[in-house]
């Protein structure tokens, strides 16, 4: 693991976020930050919060409380195509991919913000237009080189299985080169081998390309190996926030996945 | 809450222009009372056909084009029939016709498509408008038929010492009045306080649900389509009778599209609200706005009854999707 | 084994992603060019050119930019001949005051006046999506069938309200004839389809699926839903208002309003299904089945020595049309596009089984 050196100034953070649907209080009062180039895992038991944390971050939902701050600038509420153009990527836990277009279909899409010529010249196909579409499937095929998996790509995305569409929906995310990452359950479904491959991803994705991770997991083994530092939810609530190790002997941690009453 | 303001605009702007014409003395008041009643009356027929639409949603989620081909294929079944039995026995049998009819819909056409979006099942109710239509003008024939229910077609004059002139108020339009009233609280108390009307609510919350605590799917549905049916022939012997039972009949309850809009999908109350604003809204547009934009604009000829209540859709869409009674979706990722 | 790709290899991104990377589709498109544009004018009889070609052209662009906004985009639209109404009275209106145009960008011009109307009336899908967009465009059905019928202006003060347009004359050459016509609507809609092949190959093309597969997940890699929305609007009302235009001045000659109405903008619908919902092709599919059908319902039962009466051809043909969209929606929702791609699977197979 990569020394604590890399890690940077803090690049996200959420003050006193609280998220509730209808009746159901989804988040209490939550805050933490992240720093540049780290690995921050968000855990907790089922129901925890966690999904509804991502989605705070990247703007699918709007807390009724608390603000988040990215760069500097301060949001109440964000528009997830806003939190995508500022950098934000992430994956989702059902796999939203689009199921009516190929891989590499699925795959440039994620190079949608970056690409810019006007519909005419998009209609006519000349010029910078098609200079466009060469570059931006250069960059594309050096994702797919990079997820091993160039034998799917002029593949309709649903007929793949479970294992190889989550690693299409984790190249969409990087076909955004964002400085954020959100992985919502990678590993989700994976057998042990599949599991070790997307590891060692996250990990490449991290050190090479220096991306902010936070990602939901719930593999207890994999989050304490690949993360920097941890969040813990139970309830809405933040029970826990540091270290893997610090988490680890938290006792307030240890009795939310036991289960003892509170 | 805060978004409240563009619906109160709305309703305001509707009630104003429906109070204009009484307030500025542009119409005698008996006349404009006449309009209000005629408007009323289209409103129930309206109602009646769009409650077929609300209970179909309510209970399958399925939005049924084919209500207005239902209408006119049940009114033609009574009108031929009662060419050869009375008009008792053509109705029931013309019943029996369209709860065979509910069921072959619901076998052929829904089943297969329960997993579809829909927008898948708008089209297929799409086609089988188209396949009613074609069908029931081979079986029943394409001329304009008539159904004679036995009440008096004359206008008859009432309240003649309250308005000057008296009020002409049309006796088969009260009678399809208290039909459609009696309908709608009916339907009301079956859906509140029967098992089988509990099961339904069920169902159109939740199907997969709904079949996981045991309620058969497919029976429910069944039932659902006939009630509609029983709906489709009562509309379809009312419209029918007053304006004679021919091919513009479907296109007549095209009409019901925005009235459930209005009331909410899902709402039987609402489908009787929103038809009474609907044709009330679309009567008194026609009457005194017409001649107002004709004049303006130098237009040939007026109609706007023919776009009102679509358009008056389309706002309600903008401003309150839900409709006045129905229920707020809420999407969750 | 003749329809194998062996030896094609592509060696760049560019000949990966042209638009016919197998040699034999290559072959075939070229000899259909050829056969469409030089063998069938000479060929083909008047009645044939009137009643099915010209026709099938023109309802093949319309149903293109139907097929633009509801296959490809996912907005729902059941009133679209409003926008083909647009384009006609655009088109008419263009002509007879500044006759000094030229028709193509009296073409054009219709067009873009088609997709501001349908920018217009496809605000309502910012907000709200499905059955409910779909009524409100039947709002822009009726508002226009009544706006064209009341509001002289737009017939130049037509006293029955219809209005007809000369022939059209372009660059000297006036197009009167069966076959010239033919020529002049197959140009268009060669161009206007490789126009629509290449938009929907474009990132605009994908902004569209993506809004149609899963509009959250399209947030959120960063498509703007407002932008997207109303581009597959703009583009697919331009597509149809051309096609409107057409479809007045060399199909209908002259036309009153209601030849827009209700029953043209399910019929285009219906293409869609049949033909195969998010497929070019199967926007031409589609738009020759209806276009057959009719005349195949008057025509066949008299060769079987079965005549029926003009009225029952109407009914059957109704019939068949519901009953198809619902079979087609059960057993094939990619219409007959994807029949058409199954076959061309087994082809490649050919003759082995698998």
């Amino acid at each position: 693991m990569s020394g604590a050196r890399r890690i940077g100034e803090v690049v996200l953070s959420v003050q006193d976020v609280s998220l509730s649907f209808g009746g159901v209080r989804a988040l209490q009062e939550v805050s933490f930050d992240v720093r540049e180039h780290e690995v921050r895992a968000i855990i907790g038991p089922n129901g925890a919060g966690k999904s509804s944390m991502l989605n705070v971050l990247n703007g699918v939902y709007h807390p009724q409380k608390g603000t988040i701050r990215f760069r500097g600038q301060e949001f109440a509420d964000m528009e997830s195509h806003r939190a995508a153009e500022m950098g934000i990527a992430r994956t989702f836990q059902n796999i939203a991919l689009f199921k009516g277009m190929s891989v590499l279909d699925n795959i440039m899409a994620g190079r949608n913000l970056k690409m810019r010529t006007n519909l005419l010249l998009q209609a006519l196909r000349i010029g910078p237009a098609l200079r466009e579409e060469i570059e931006h499937r250069e960059v594309v095929e050096r994702i797919i080189d990079f997820l091993e998996i160039q034998a799917y790509r002029k593949m309709q995305v649903g007929r793949l299985p479970y294992g190889l569409q989550k690693r299409v929906d984790l190249a969409r995310a990087l076909a955004m080169e964002p400085s954020v990452l959100l992985l919502d359950e990678p590993m989700a479904g994976m057998n042990l081998e599949e599991k070790q491959d997307m590891c060692r991803f996250i990990l490449d994705v991290n050190d090479q390309f220096g991306t902010t991770i936070v990602l939901i997991e719930h593999d207890m083994g994999v989050v304490m190996d690949i993360s920097d530092r941890v969040v813990v939810l139970d309830y809405g609530r933040k029970i826990g926030d540091g270290t893997p190790d610090e988490v680890r002997g938290n006792q307030a941690v240890i009795d939310a996945y036991l289960g003892v009453k509170h | 809450m805060r978004k409240n303001w563009p619906v109160i605009l709305l309703g305001a702007v509707l009630l104003t222009g429906l109070v204009l014409p009484l307030a500025t003395g542009a119409s005698p008041p008996g006349f404009y009372i006449e309009v209000l009643l005629g408007g009323l009356m289209a409103g129930v027929l309206y109602s009646l056909v769009a409650l077929g639409f609300a209970l179909i949603f309510k209970a399958s989620g399925v939005f049924n084009f084919a209500q207005g081909a239902m209408v006119l294929f049940a009114a033609l079944a009574v009108a031929r029939l009662a060419e050869r039995m009375p008009l008792w026995a053509a109705m029931l049998l013309a019943l029996a016709i369209m709860v065979v009819l509910a069921w072959l819909i619901e076998r052929l056409v829904l089943r297969p498509l329960v997993n579809q979006e829909g927008v898948a099942l708008l089209m297929a109710t799409l086609g089988v408008t188209y396949f009613l239509d074609g069908f029931g003008q081979t079986v029943w024939g394409s001329d304009i038929y008539s159904i004679e229910l036995g009440i008096a077609k004359e206008p008859v004059m009432v309240l003649e010492k309250l308005f000057q002139g008296g009020i002409l108020v049309n006796k088969e339009d009260f009678v399809a009045a208290v039909v459609a009233a009696a309908l709608v609280l009916g339907l009301a108390l079956f859906f509140q306080k029967t098992a089988t009307g509990r099961a339904l609510r069920a169902v159109a919350d939740d199907h997969q649900a709904a079949q996981s605590v045991g309620i058969p799917l497919n029976r429910i549905w069944v039932i659902v389509w006939s009630v509609a049916g029983l709906v489709a022939l009562v509309a379809g012997v009312i419209w029918g009778s007053k304006l004679g039972v021919q091919f513009s009949l479907s296109q007549v309850a095209l009409k019901a599209l925005p009235v459930v809009i209005l009331g909410g999908f899902t709402s039987v109350t609402g489908a009787v609200i929103g038809g009474l604003i609907i044709g009330v809204g679309e009567k008194m547009a026609e009457v005194f706005l017409s001649p107002i934009l004709v004049k303006t604009f130098d237009l040939a000829g007026g109609g706007i009854e023919n776009w009102f209540a679509y358009v008056l859709a389309l706002l309600f869409l903008l401003v309150r999707p839900e409709g006045l009674f129905g229920e707020k979706h809420i999407d969750r990722v | 084994m003749l329809y194998r790709e062996n030896g094609q290899f592509k060696s760049t991104y560019s000949s990966d992603q042209q638009m016919l990377p197998i040699l034999q589709d290559r072959v075939l498109m070229g000899a259909l060019l050829v056969a469409a544009f030089v063998a069938v004018p000479l060929l083909i009889s008047d009645y044939v050119f009137l009643s099915l070609l010209i026709p099938f052209l023109i309802l093949t662009l319309a149903a293109i930019g139907l097929n633009l906004l509801v296959g490809y985009c996912g907005q729902i639209s059941i009133g679209h001949a409003a926008f083909m109404a647009v384009g006609a009275y655009a088109a008419y209106n263009l002509s007879q005051r500044i006759p000094q145009l030229n028709f193509l960008v009296v073409l054009v011009l219709a067009g873009l006046i088609a997709a501001a109307a349908g920018i217009l009336f496809g605000l309502p899908s910012l907000r709200i999506k499905g059955l409910y967009l779909a009524v409100a465009t039947l709002a822009a059905q009726f508002f226009m069938d009544w706006l064209f019928a009341r509001v002289k202006w737009f017939t130049n003060y037509s006293p029955s309200g219809s209005v007809s347009p000369p022939a059209i004359e372009l660059f000297g050459w006036v197009i009167d004839s069966p076959p010239e016509k033919y020529v002049f609507l197959l140009g268009v809609l060669v161009v206007f389809t490789l126009l629509a092949k290449n938009l929907v190959r474009a990132h605009i093309g994908r902004e569209w699926m993506a809004m149609r597969d899963m509009d959250v997940a399209a947030e959120v890699i960063g498509i703007r839903p407002v932008y997207a929305k109303l581009t597959a609007f703009a583009v697919s009302s331009f597509y149809v208002g051309v096609a409107g235009a057409l479809w007045g001045f060399v199909h209908l000659g002259s036309w009153e309003p209601l030849a827009f109405n209700l029953n043209l903008s399910l019929n285009l619908l219906f293409m869609i299904i049949i033909g195969g919902m998010g497929s070019l092709l199967g926007s031409y599919f589609g738009a020759a089945f209806i276009v057959a059908l009719p005349i195949l319902l008057n025509q066949v039962p008299a060769w079987l020595g079965m005549p029926i009466s003009t009225e029952m051809a109407s009914h059957l043909e109704f019939m068949i049309f519901g009953a198809l969209i619902v079979l087609f929606l059960i057993v094939e929702p990619h219409g007959l596009a994807r029949l058409w791609a199954i076959g061309k699977e087994k082809l490649r197979l050919w003759p082995f089984p698998h």
